[in-house]
Formats: structure tokens, C-alpha cells, sequence
């Protein structure tokens, strides 16, 4: 592997671990809207984002600087086509957190009820826009170039579509999992979330699988790829998705954290293994993209270093987090 | 490949590159009243926690805890608007990223790294105070203001080197033989990183002091409210000279390295001998009128004598020029903020060196609730003449801000959502700080105790 595929990969998992961790944080906000009087619901969910959503946004915030480091053509052409969902997502972002520690605050009833309202619906619509450039991307709407690809029709078409319905599903599901497993260990009772967790998991497998009738039409590249050298992945995926409904319906909730977060990360990988070595299909790959090596080695030397500092210290703090008694706040 | 002709292309029209500064400057200005708050606070906060911890006095662990209290919510608004400040620098300015990205990109990892240590620690810190022994949570708290001021260093070491790029060489538009650490390294680097870090703690004690003098004036006088007030002003009265010094590093600086941003500064047209210092006045037809001159004074700053020559604007070409009018009085009103501030500060030393106490009149409780307004006004016109006094170049001599700006059209309208998105996030944390302030103080309890 030469520095620049490290970088690549270094840079996914980040993508990843922003799914895994930030995508269930934005999926509590989507059960947040959803919970409509279910206050022990919302409670449990403040209490499971409250202290770890912060680090987990970090995630993203490292992906775009790997981004525009190691391969900045890339990061220059994705934020100038695609800005208008991109400026989206950042003002999601925005009230998402802003609002989040704004309610847990506030004392009055309507602030809490119109800081949770921003926080709620902002959780949904993040997701939505960064699943509509994944789209985009994938489906090789965005050339080379500064705003070298259409600015509306980039992002609004069948992938993209299905990018963005896929992510806000992936989301919730992921949360509806994970707070399963801590209604259990605040002693509340579970069932609400398992409901959940179950029905989206068949609607989110349901969306999974009609997209890839979306895909044939609207991306064939990427259908070539997922049927072929990423079908191990989507194969993968799909038997992890049909586990974590059993381990769900056996109430087995700390495996099934794991069934759905491989299921996740196998979706995750199937995408650039697909198209692996192009970045923006149709035909721009990483190695055209990448910068000099000096750039590139020193990048994963400062990487390798921070791994060495952060590391630990998550461990610590979800350690911490996942002793918190639960009316600690 | 993206072709130097995508970067000529340049903005889709003048009003959208004007709506991109608009934009970069008001998202950038608006985060670093939140970040001078999260690089200095930390340190506050633990100062008074190490008190508590080491007295057991009530009255500085309720100082501690609420201030934690703000710093959480600080630290979420300002993860939040960084945020948005790095998918601006692709969605505003892709040219300057795609060629320079991988030039300035190492500092911007390393505060990568500097964020992430904040957020865990402040995680563990804010939740878990009562499940620790006070001497470990006090520890957990250090990491907090250590990356604080690393990420302060770091993305100002980034921006130094937009002022003074450096490490790299240019073949057809593309960057080669990249050395990122002189990149990040830059002359520029010392004088610019020194003036930030010492500015956002200024920043931190003026503001937090300013909070508590409006409590005194509301006849709050009891020890938790000057115990609030003198803490963090003695951090800003002991900064305040040290700024100045460092302030005439930087000016010092750009006499060698940037001297048509100084002669904007001073609004100084003609380059000569026994340049004047000009305070005020307005320019128009490239003459400065209505300013208070000091005879030879900016030559003798400069080069500590009356014969030193002074380059002016008249040096570059007038498309070479940034505006005048802004970062001339940007400058003064730093300037003429930063004496008011050693002002206040020499006041409060005086009176704690005559009878230990502080000074007795309601003025200078009035004049240290405006300190800490002050203070912030002095840093955006600080970045007022470093940045408008940069252009028309985005990295100075290298590539202009035109060449940069993303061609795509609408620019100013997402710059309107933009506008409108910020006076909602401002009248909300205000409204949200406010609320914390009223809030039934939390009861003082001994560190030992649990909340
Ligand atoms: C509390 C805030 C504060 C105070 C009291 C001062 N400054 Fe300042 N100044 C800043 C806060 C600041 C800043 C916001 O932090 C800047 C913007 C960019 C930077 O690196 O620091 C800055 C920039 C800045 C620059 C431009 C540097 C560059 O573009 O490279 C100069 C020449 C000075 N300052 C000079 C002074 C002088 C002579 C002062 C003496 C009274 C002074 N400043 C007080
Ligand atoms: C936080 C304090 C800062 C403030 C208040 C600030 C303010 C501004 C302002 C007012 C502009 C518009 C200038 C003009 O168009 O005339 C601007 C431009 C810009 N700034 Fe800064 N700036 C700050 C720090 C930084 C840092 C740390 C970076 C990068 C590392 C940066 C990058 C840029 C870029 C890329 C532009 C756009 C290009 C340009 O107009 O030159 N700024 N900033
Ligand atoms: C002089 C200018 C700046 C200083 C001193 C500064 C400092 C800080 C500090 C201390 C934080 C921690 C959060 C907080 O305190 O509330 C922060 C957050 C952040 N800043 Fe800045 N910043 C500056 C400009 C910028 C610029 C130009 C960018 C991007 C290009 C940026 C990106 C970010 C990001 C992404 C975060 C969020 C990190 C997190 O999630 O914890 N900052 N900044």
C-alpha cells in the first residue's frame, strides 16, 4: 500500500465512525421528534448523546480535513458542486448542536419544546443532505472541477434521493438499537425502543433493496461495482440486517449493537470498494487526486501521533459514560 | 485534472464574491468571541476549582460550577460555527483550497487532534465531576485548556501562513515539493499566534469580569460577585501590557514582511522619512483627512528612529491596494482599546496596591463592564486589518481572493440564509446566557459534598 491508499483508508474509517457515532446521535434526534408525550423517551435519549456527541462530531470535522489535505481536487470539486446541500447540512449541523445544549438548559416549557422542535428537525434534515452528496458522488454527478457539476441536478435525482432517505433511515435505526440496550441498563423499559428498532430495520432493508433498482437505472457504475467486486460486502450487510431482526426479536440487545453496526459498516465499505481506485467517478481516481508525499507522510505520522492521544481517551470517556447513572443527567 | 483555467474562471459575479467575504468574515468573526472564550476560560475555570479543591471554600466551587455550566454550552456553539468555518473553506473558497489545501492542511490536522482531546475531555469533565475524586476530575480538566490554546495555535499558524506562504514551489498551477512544516512555520507565524493566544485571554477575563461588574452595580457586592470579578480582570490587567509589547511585535513585523498592509493601517500614501503616526480621519482620493498627526512617530516605532523609511502605499500598484478606510481605523480602534485597557488596568493595580481593595466609585465598575466589550471589539478589528489588510490577495503575492471564490452562481443568497441563521444563533445564546445567569444560583456546596 503506498501512503496515499493509507490516507484513504485512515480517511474512511473516519467516515465510518462519523456513521456509526454521530449517525446514531442524529437518529436519537429523529426518535426525539417522533416520541410525541414519551418524556422518559426523550430523557433517555438526552442522557445517551449528552456527554459523548460532541467527540463524535469531531468525526467529521477530521474527515473533511483529511480530505482536503490528502486529496484536495476532490474536497475543492465536492464543496463547490454540490454547496447547496452542503451549506444545508452545515446549518443542520448548527442548530442541531446549538439547540441540543440550548434545551437541556432552558427551565420554561416552550423553550424546551422549541429548542427541541430545532434540534429534532435538524437531526433529520443533516443526514438527509450529507446522504444526497454521497449520492451524488456515487452516482458520478460531480466532475473534476471548481463547480464543474450542475448545481441543482448534482443533488436532486434518483440516487441522490435514495442517498438521503437511506442515511435518515440508517440513522434511526442505528439509535433505536443502541437505545435499547441503554433503556435496559437505566432500568426503563425497552420495549418501546425494540418496536422501533424493528420497524425501521424492515423499512430501512426494504429501502435498501429497492434502491438497487434506483442504482441500476441511475448509477450503473456503481450497480456494476456492488454486484460484483463489493457483492461480498452487500452480501454481508444483508445477513447482518437479517441477524440483528432475529437478535432484536430474541431481545439479545448487546449483540445485536454488534449485528447492526457491522451491517452498517459492510454498506459503508461496499461503496469504495466498488469503485476503488476512482474517487469521482465516472473516471477521477485517488492517485490523480492525492498530494505530494511529503504531505501525505507527514499527514499520517501527525495522524498516527493524535491516534496515540485520542484513542485512550475515548475509551475513557465511553467507559465513563456508560457508568453514568441514569438520573445523573 | 481541475485547470488553472477553472481558477480564472473566478466568481460568477462580482456580487457573489462580495457575498463570500461577507460570509467568511461574518462566520469567522462571530466564532472567535466563542473561541477566545474556550481557549481562555478552561484556565480560569481550573484556577478556581484548584482553589476550591485545595481550601474547600463554597464560594469558589460555585464559581467553578458555573462556569462549567457556561463553558458547556460555549463549547457546543463553538463546535458548531467551526463547523461551518471548515465547510467554508471549500464551499466559499474551493480555488484556494485545491491548490493550496495540501500546503496548509498539517496545521489544520493537528488541531484535528486539538479538537478531539477538547471534546473528550470536556465530555468527561462537565458529566462525570461527581463520580470522581476531585483531584482527578481537576486533571481531567487540564487537557481542556492545553488543546484549547493548541488549536488556537494552529489554525492561526494556518492563517499566518495565508499572510506569508511558504514550503512549497509552483509548476503550471500545481503545487510541488511541498514541505508542510515550513509552510506552517511561516514568518508570520510568531508574531500572529502570540497576539491571538494572549488576545482570547484577555478575551476570557475581561468578559467573564464584566458579567460579575454588572452584578456589582446591581448592588450584588457579596464575595461570590468580587471573587467573579477579580479572578479573571487580574488575568486581564496582568495581560494588558503584555499585549502592547507584543502588539508592536506584530506591527514590527509587518514593516519587514508586509508593508503595504502597514501603510493601510496608517493610511500612510507617500513612502518616506519621519513618517507620522495618523489617528482617525477618513481617506478619500487616496489622502487621509481630518487625522491628528504625530510627527515621525510611526518611523521611530518602526525603526526606533526619524530617519527610518516608511513604505507606503504608493509602493504597489492601486490594483495591489486593500481598502484603506477599514484597516486604517480597524488598527486605531485596536490600538486606542489596548491603552484603555492598561488604563483599567493600572487603575485596579493602583488601588489593590494602596489599600487592597477595589477602587470605590461606580465608574470603574461601569468602565470594567465595557472592558470585556471592549476587549472583543478589539479583536475583530485586529482580524479587520490582518484580513481586509491582506487583499486583494487571499495568500499574499501568490493567488487573489478572486481567483479563489467559488465560480458557482447564488453565492449571495446562501450568504442571506447565512445572515439569517447567525441572528438567530446570536439572540439565542444570548437569550440562553442570560437565562444562566438569572437561573436560582446552584447551591454552594463543598467541594467534598456533591451538587
Ligand atoms: C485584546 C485584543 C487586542 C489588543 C488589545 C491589541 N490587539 Fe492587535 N490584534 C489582535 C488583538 C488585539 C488580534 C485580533 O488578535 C489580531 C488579529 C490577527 C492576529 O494575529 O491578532 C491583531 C492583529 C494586529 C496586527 C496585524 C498583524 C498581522 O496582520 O500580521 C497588528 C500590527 C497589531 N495587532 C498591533 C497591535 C498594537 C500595536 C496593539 C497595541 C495597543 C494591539 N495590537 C492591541
Ligand atoms: C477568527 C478570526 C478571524 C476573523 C475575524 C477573520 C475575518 C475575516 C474577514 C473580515 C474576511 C473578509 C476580508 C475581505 O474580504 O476583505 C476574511 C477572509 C478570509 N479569512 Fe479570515 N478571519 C479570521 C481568521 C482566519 C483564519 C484563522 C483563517 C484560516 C486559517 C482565515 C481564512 C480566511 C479566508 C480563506 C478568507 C477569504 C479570502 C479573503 O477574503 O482574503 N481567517 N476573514
Ligand atoms: C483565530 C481563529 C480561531 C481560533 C482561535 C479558534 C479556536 C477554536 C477553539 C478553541 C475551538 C474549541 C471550541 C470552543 O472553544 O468553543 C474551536 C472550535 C472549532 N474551530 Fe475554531 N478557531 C479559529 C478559527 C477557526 C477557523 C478559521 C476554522 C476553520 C477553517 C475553525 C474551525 C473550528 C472547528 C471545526 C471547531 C469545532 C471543533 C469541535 O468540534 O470541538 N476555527 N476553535
Amino acid at each position: 500500500m503506498d501512503a496515499a491508499q493509507i490516507l484513504l483508508v485512515v480517511m474512511w474509517v473516519g467516515v465510518t465512525l462519523y456513521a456509526l457515532l454521530a449517525g446514531a446521535d442524529f437518529g436519537g434526534g429523529v426518535w426525539d421528534l417522533l416520541a410525541g408525550r414519551e418524556h422518559t423517551n426523550r430523557r433517555l435519549i438526552e442522557h445517551a448523546i449528552g456527554p459523548v456527541w460532541e467527540a463524535n462530531h469531531v468525526w467529521l470535522i477530521f474527515v473533511l480535513v483529511v480530505l482536503w489535505t490528502g486529496f484536495p481536487p476532490v474536497f475543492a470539486s465536492v464543496m463547490s458542486t454540490l454547496y447547496i446541500p452542503l451549506t444545508g447540512a452545515a446549518l443542520g449541523i448548527i442548530f442541531r448542536g446549538s439547540a441540543f445544549v440550548f434545551r437541556k438548559v432552558s427551565t420554561e416549557w416552550w423553550q424546551r419544546r422549541l429548542f427541541g422542535a430545532a434540534f429534532a428537525i435538524s437531526s433529520v434534515l443533516t443526514p438527509f443532505f450529507l446522504g444526497t452528496v454521497a449520492g451524488a458522488i456515487g452516482s458520478g454527478r460531480v466532475p473534476p472541477g471548481l463547480a464543474a457539476g450542475d448545481l441543482i441536478g448534482s443533488w436532486v435525482n434518483p440516487s441522490s434521493m435514495y442517498g438521503g432517505v437511506l442515511a435518515v433511515g440508517v440513522c434511526a435505526y442505528l439509535a433505536a438499537v443502541y437505545l435499547c440496550d441503554d433503556a435496559v441498563r437505566a432500568g426503563l423499559d425497552p420495549e418501546g425502543f425494540r418496536r422501533r428498532a424493528i420497524s425501521t430495520g424492515l423499512l430501512v432493508g426494504l429501502v435498501a433493496l429497492a434502491g438497487i433498482g434506483v442504482l441500476r437505472l441511475d448509477a450503473p457504475g456503481l450497480f456494476a461495482g456492488l454486484t460484483h467486486r463489493a457483492l461480498p460486502a452487500v452480501v454481508a450487510s444483508a445477513v447482518m440486517g437479517v441477524a440483528s431482526l432475529g437478535l432484536l426479536w430474541a431481545r439479545r440487545y448487546l449483540l445485536v449493537r454488534v449485528t447492526a453496526v457491522l451491517a452498517v459498516t459492510a454498506v459503508m465499505w461496499g461503496w469504495p470498494l466498488a469503485q476503488y481506485p476512482v474517487m469521482l467517478p465516472p473516471s477521477y481516481t485517488y492517485a490523480q487526486a492525492a498530494a505530494g508525499p511529503e504531505v501525505l507522510l507527514i499527514t499520517l505520522i501527525v495522524l498516527g501521533a493524535g491516534a496515540l492521544l485520542v484513542l485512550p481517551s475515548i475509551g475513557w470517556l465511553l467507559l465513563i459514560q456508560r457508568r453514568l447513572p441514569y438520573d445523573s443527567g | 485534472m481541475l485547470s488553472p483555467l477553472a481558477l480564472a474562471a473566478g466568481p460568477a459575479s462580482p456580487a457573489d464574491l462580495l457575498a463570500a467575504r461577507m460570509q467568511m468574515g461574518l462566520s469567522l468573526g462571530w466564532h472567535i468571541i466563542i473561541a477566545c472564550l474556550g481557549v481562555g476560560m478552561p484556565g480560569l475555570l481550573l484556577f478556581v476549582e484548584w482553589r476550591a479543591v485545595r481550601t474547600g471554600d463554597a464560594e469558589h466551587m460555585l464559581l467553578a460550577r458555573r462556569w462549567a455550566k457556561a463553558i458547556g454550552v460555549l463549547f457546543a456553539v463553538g463546535a458548531v460555527s467551526g463547523t461551518i468555518l471548515s465547510f467554508e473553506m471549500g464551499l466559499l473558497w474551493p480555488g484556494l483550497m485545491d491548490v493550496y489545501g495540501q500546503v496548509i492542511g498539517v496545521p489544520f490536522a493537528m488541531e484535528g487532534i486539538a479538537f478531539f482531546i477538547e471534546a473528550i475531555f470536556l465530555g468527561i469533565y462537565l458529566y462525570a465531576w461527581d463520580r470522581l475524586p476531585p483531584r482527578t476530575h481537576l486533571l481531567s480538566g487540564i487537557p481542556i485548556a492545553v488543546a484549547g490554546v493548541a488549536s488556537a495555535f494552529f489554525v492561526v499558524a494556518a492563517n499566518a501562513w495565508m499572510n506569508q506562504p511558504r514550503g512549497f514551489d509552483l509548476e503550471n498551477g500545481r503545487v510541488t515539493r511541498v514541505d508542510p512544516i515550513a509552510a506552517m512555520l511561516n514568518p508570520a507565524t510568531p508574531p500572529q499566534t502570540i497576539h491571538m493566544i494572549v488576545a482570547a485571554f484577555m478575551v476570557a477575563g475581561f468578559g467573564t469580569a464584566a458579567v460579575y461588574a454588572v452584578g456589582m452595580l446591581r448592588g450584588r457586592r457579596d464575595r461570590y460577585h468580587r471573587l467573579g470579578f477579580l479572578i479573571p480582570f487580574t488575568l486581564g490587567a496582568v495581560l494588558s501590557p503584555v499585549q502592547i509589547v507584543v502588539g508592536d511585535y506584530a506591527a514590527k513585523f509587518l514593516a519587514e514582511y508586509q508593508p503595504t498592509k502597514l501603510a493601510a493601517a496608517e493610511a500612510l500614501f507617500h513612502t518616506r522619512t519621519h513618517a507620522p503616526l495618523s489617528l482617525g480621519g477618513i481617506v478619500r482620493d487616496d489622502t487621509l483627512h481630518y487625522a491628528v498627526e504625530v510627527p515621525s512617530a510611526l518611523s521611530i516605532l518602526v525603526g526606533f528612529s526619524p530617519a527610518t523609511l516608511v513604505q507606503g502605499l504608493d509602493r504597489v500598484p492601486p490594483a495591489d491596494r486593500p481598502p484603506v478606510n477599514p484597516v486604517h481605523w480597524g488598527f486605531d480602534v485596536m490600538v486606542a482599546i489596548g491603552f484603555f485597557l492598561l488604563l483599567m488596568s493600572a487603575w485596579l493595580a493602583f488601588t489593590w496596591w494602596r489599600r487592597r481593595d477595589l477602587p470605590s466609585t461606580p465608574v470603574f465598575l461601569w468602565l470594567a463592564a465595557l472592558a470585556g466589550v471592549a476587549a472583543v471589539v478589539a479583536v475583530e478589528a485586529g482580524w479587520i486589518v490582518t484580513e481586509v489588510g491582506r487583499q486583494p490577495w487571499i495568500a499574499y503575492g501568490r493567488m487573489r481572493t478572486v481567483e479563489a471564490v467559488n465560480p458557482a452562481p447564488g453565492l449571495w443568497a446562501g450568504f442571506l440564509i447565512v445572515v439569517l441563521v447567525y441572528l438567530v444563533l446570536t439572540v439565542a445564546t444570548l437569550y440562553v446566557l442570560r437565562l444562566m445567569t438569572r437561573a436560582v444560583p446552584v447551591r454552594p456546596v463543598a467541594p467534598q459534598e456533591r451538587a
